[in-house]
């Protein structure tokens, strides 16, 4: 994989392959991908899913090292607030989230790289448009240089 | 570790775009993946014996099968793996049929991401451990929410069965929409007395407790063993001493009470029985109306009752139930067919909704079951229906179809012309939808045994001309504009979510659509149950659907709850959270995220304070993981190792 990385720095002429990964809630935004599959609902082919319980799971850092070793984006998805299968799991996550957000930049993580949204198991649609959106916004990017690797490694 | 990955064809699902060969040839390259193979169904009986195979011949000690969601097939492939003598948890599934094969058609990019699908689903099946379940007792006792009919049946069913249940309505009598119902289709049954007969049951059965004017107020706990908070709203009459004998609202003074039973087409009293049929039988005080209330002195009821249950000191009342399992049942509320500003519903009195011209048709109803005008009380001569008034209009936000109303339709045009045989009966339609059996016969029993004219075309006005409404419309088949002098206007009002059906879902934690409507687990294969184990669905809060349905999926509910009580205890998740006691620092911060308060302090010799999870109460959402300064407290089976594994071997 790191053969092909270096491929794709070396030859950015052609559409690179962009490494996302997404963070997904298990009850919601998983189900909603689902029904995004179920509905063919085309979407780029860039974002790499991990499945975790709830958004509240999500130690900030998870984003950051994912950012840091060179992902070129990393969107989380969870439920909708008020309606986390765990009443609470998603409030928690948005205050972490937000203030994440607000260190990328120390970091020398360009803000954009990161999102989080909320998409219900029902909204295959929005989920089509947020990666579709968000790829998008990657693609303009470019890939991620990352962070130089021996330094927190 | 030795590591079996098997991935799925799912015949041309994933085939057709995804080179699962070079998948499988891929996944060979991963450390300690010992076996892999491409098969063309993985779940169907060989597949699952092909899995068990390689697990005894290769000796494998963890097993990935990349094929569709998890949410689909993992409890299938575990219980594989566990036949087979793995644990149940040493199973990893990648997802490449939802999140891969069906979302794009560039079959080098989805065998790419395929392949890295499942490079991270063996990455995190290498830190893997087996785990093992506990058991915990069932409480055998089921709350119903909704006295409608699907409430009724899934109430009724699950007391047949021996089991103890509480059946919580927010009106002040059971029977939900269909009790306002004058006949049903497509038999012209009489709706009051095929279900009265079922009302009469619920308060007969001695293992059914009945809570009319009652709202859920919280929930918690988990299956088997939810806590429910029941909150009994005031009636200001004392039910355990009112004899329904109705002397109260005979004399009440207050009588300009709009009558919500009738749809607002009649008066009522304001202390009141919504209607003769009532289940249970008991007056309520409206206090918006009540002169008591209002001008602070009367009490005319209080003199006269003759059990004196009369008091308006009676304060709103709080239960708690403990019970093991949830039907929700809370059905739909009728569009508001004042919405269409074109078609004047409420401000013409001739313009009505379904619903009340079912009030006119009903013998019970305002009128007497005499169909007169609302305005003038004169017998309509020309009667025009217009369908789809809420229904597959995306402007008004509600693109999908309710289902009933081409037949409830058809039925009332039959029973118009049964009544007034002289009377005319247009039905503007877009499509007939009468999918059911003996559905379709009905409604052409509509148009050629009893003459109603069906006209297909959307209208486009309706507006009042001397003491006439005219209705404008198209007729599509012709192509030419129509104009019908009408006397009564029936808007087919469709069905919506019903109000605070949202709230509810918050409270039970189980989720809704975009309309309000409540999910069920899987479209097709879990109709009746959620994505909260021991909540179930049934009847029209899941989804649009006619009384037979409503009926099924309250018995189908009840069947779940039957089965799952026929076990005396459950076996617990064992993906929930530990803490590791040397890593821990006793900051506390876990139990303070805890929503299910599932952590607790724990003494060590020497008074030296732990967090421990209790992991019956554990939910396993990882809140407190995510929080743990140390990280001393890890979700089994979603450990920070096991997500860094995933992205280390995605991004390095």
């Amino acid at each position: 994989m790191i053969d092909h990385m270096k491929e794709s720095n070396l030859a950015p002429a052609q559409k690179q392959a962009l490494r996302i990964v997404g963070f997904l809630c298990n009850w919601c935004s998983y189900g909603g991908a689902d029904t995004a599959g179920v509905c063919r609902f085309k979407q780029p082919t860039d974002l790499r899913v991990i499945r975790v319980p709830c958004t509240g799971r999500m130690d900030p850092l998870f984003i950051a090292r994912a950012l840091i070793l060179g992902a070129d984006g990393v969107l989380v998805s969870g439920c909708h607030p008020k309606d986390c299968h765990y009443a609470v799991g998603n409030l928690y996550a948005r205050r972490r989230l937000e203030v994440l957000k607000r260190m990328l930049p120390f970091m020398g993580i360009h803000i954009d790289r990161f999102r989080y949204t909320w998409v219900s198991a029902s909204e295959g649609q929005r989920w089509q448009q947020v990666v579709t959106e968000f790829s998008e916004q990657i693609r303009t990017l470019g890939p991620n240089p990352g962070v130089r690797r021996q330094a927190i490694v | 570790m030795r590591i079996g990955v098997f991935v799925c064809q799912c015949g041309t699902n994933i085939a057709g775009t995804v080179d699962t060969e070079s998948v499988a040839c891929q996944a060979l390259q991963h450390p300690d993946v010992v076996y892999a193979t491409s098969y063309m169904y993985t779940c169907s009986e060989p597949g699952q014996q092909q899995i068990q195979r390689a697990i005894k011949e290769e000796n494998l000690q963890g097993v990935v099968v990349a094929a569709c969601s998890p949410r689909m097939h993992e409890p299938t492939f575990r219980r594989a793996v566990e036949k087979a003598g793995l644990n149940r948890f040493m199973f990893e599934m990648a997802n490449i049929r939802e999140h891969v094969s069906w979302i794009s058609n560039d079959r080098d990019a989805n065998t790419k991401k395929a392949a890295e699908q499942v490079q991270m689903a063996v990455a995190k099946l290498r830190f893997n451990h087996p785990l093992f379940s506990s058991k915990v007792p069932i409480n055998k006792k089921v709350l119903v929410i909704g006295g409608g009919v699907a409430g009724i049946q899934a109430a009724l069913d699950c007391a047949d069965g021996g089991l103890e249940v509480v059946l919580v309505e927010r009106q002040p009598s059971i029977g939900g929409k269909m009790a306002k119902l004058d006949k049903t289709f497509p038999t012209i049954d009489c709706s009051s007395c095929i279900l009265g007969p079922k009302m009469v049951d619920v308060v007969q059965k001695e293992n059914i407790r009945l809570s009319t004017c009652s709202e859920v107020e919280s929930v918690s706990g988990y299956i088997g063993n939810f806590s429910v908070q029941i909150r009994r709203k005031t009636t200001y009459v004392d039910w355990s001493l009112c004899t329904g004998c109705g002397l109260c609202m005979e004399k009440c003074p207050s009588k300009k009470v709009p009558d919500h039973f009738n749809e607002d087409l009649g008066n009522t009293r304001a202390i009141s029985i919504p209607f003769p049929q009532a289940i249970p039988r008991k007056a309520t005080i409206d206090k918006e109306y009540c002169r008591q209330f209002t001008k602070g002195k009367c009490g005319v009821c209080k003199k006269l009752c003759p059990v004196g249950a009369i008091n308006f000191e009676m304060e709103d009342e709080f239960i708690s139930e403990d019970v093991g399992a949830i039907i929700v049942a809370t059905g739909f509320d009728m569009f508001d067919h004042t919405s269409y500003g074109e078609y004047g519903g409420g401000r013409f009195p001739d313009v009505i909704s379904g619903l009340q011209y079912e009030r006119i048709l009903s013998a019970s109803g305002p009128f007497g079951g005499h169909i007169k005008r609302p305005s003038d009380g004169r017998e309509p001569k020309n009667i025009v229906f217009v369908a789809c008034v809420g229904s597959r209009d995306a402007s008004v936000d509600r693109p999908y179809c309710s289902g009933v109303c081409c037949m409830y339709i058809a039925k009332q045009a039959i029973l118009t012309r049964d009544h007034l045989p002289d009377a005319n009966c247009y039905v503007f339609y877009m499509d007939i939808r009468s999918p059911g059996k003996n559905y379709d016969e009905f409604v052409r029993r509509a148009q050629e045994e009893y003459g109603v004219n069906y006209i297909r075309g959307r209208v486009g006005k309706i507006y009042p001309k001397d003491d006439h409404l005219i209705v404008q419309g198209a007729d599509t088949l012709l192509g030419v504009q129509v104009e019908v002098k009408a006397d009564l206007v029936v808007l087919a009002t469709g069905v919506e979510a019903s109000a605070g059906a949202r709230e509810l879902a918050e409270k039970l934690r189980i989720s809704y659509d975009q309309h309000g409507f409540y999910m069920e687990s899987h479209p097709k294969l879990r109709p009746v149950e959620t994505n909260t184990a021991g909540v179930y669905l049934a009847g029209v809060c899941q989804g649009p659907k006619d009384i037979p349905s409503s009926v099924a999926q309250g018995s189908a509910a009840a069947a779940k709850v039957q089965a799952l009580f026929s076990r005396d205890t459950l076996e617990t998740n064992p993906q929930v959270a530990l803490v590791n006691e040397r890593a821990c620092v006793a900051c506390g911060k876990c139990i303070q995220v805890c929503p299910f308060g599932a952590i607790q302090w724990k003494e060590l010799r020497g008074g030296i304070q732990k967090a421990e999870v209790l992991p019956s109460v554990c939910q396993g959402c990882g809140l407190c993981n995510a929080t743990c300064p140390p990280k001393a407290v890890q979700l089994q089976h979603c450990t920070d190792n096991q997500i860094l594994a995933e992205i280390d071997v995605l991004c390095a």
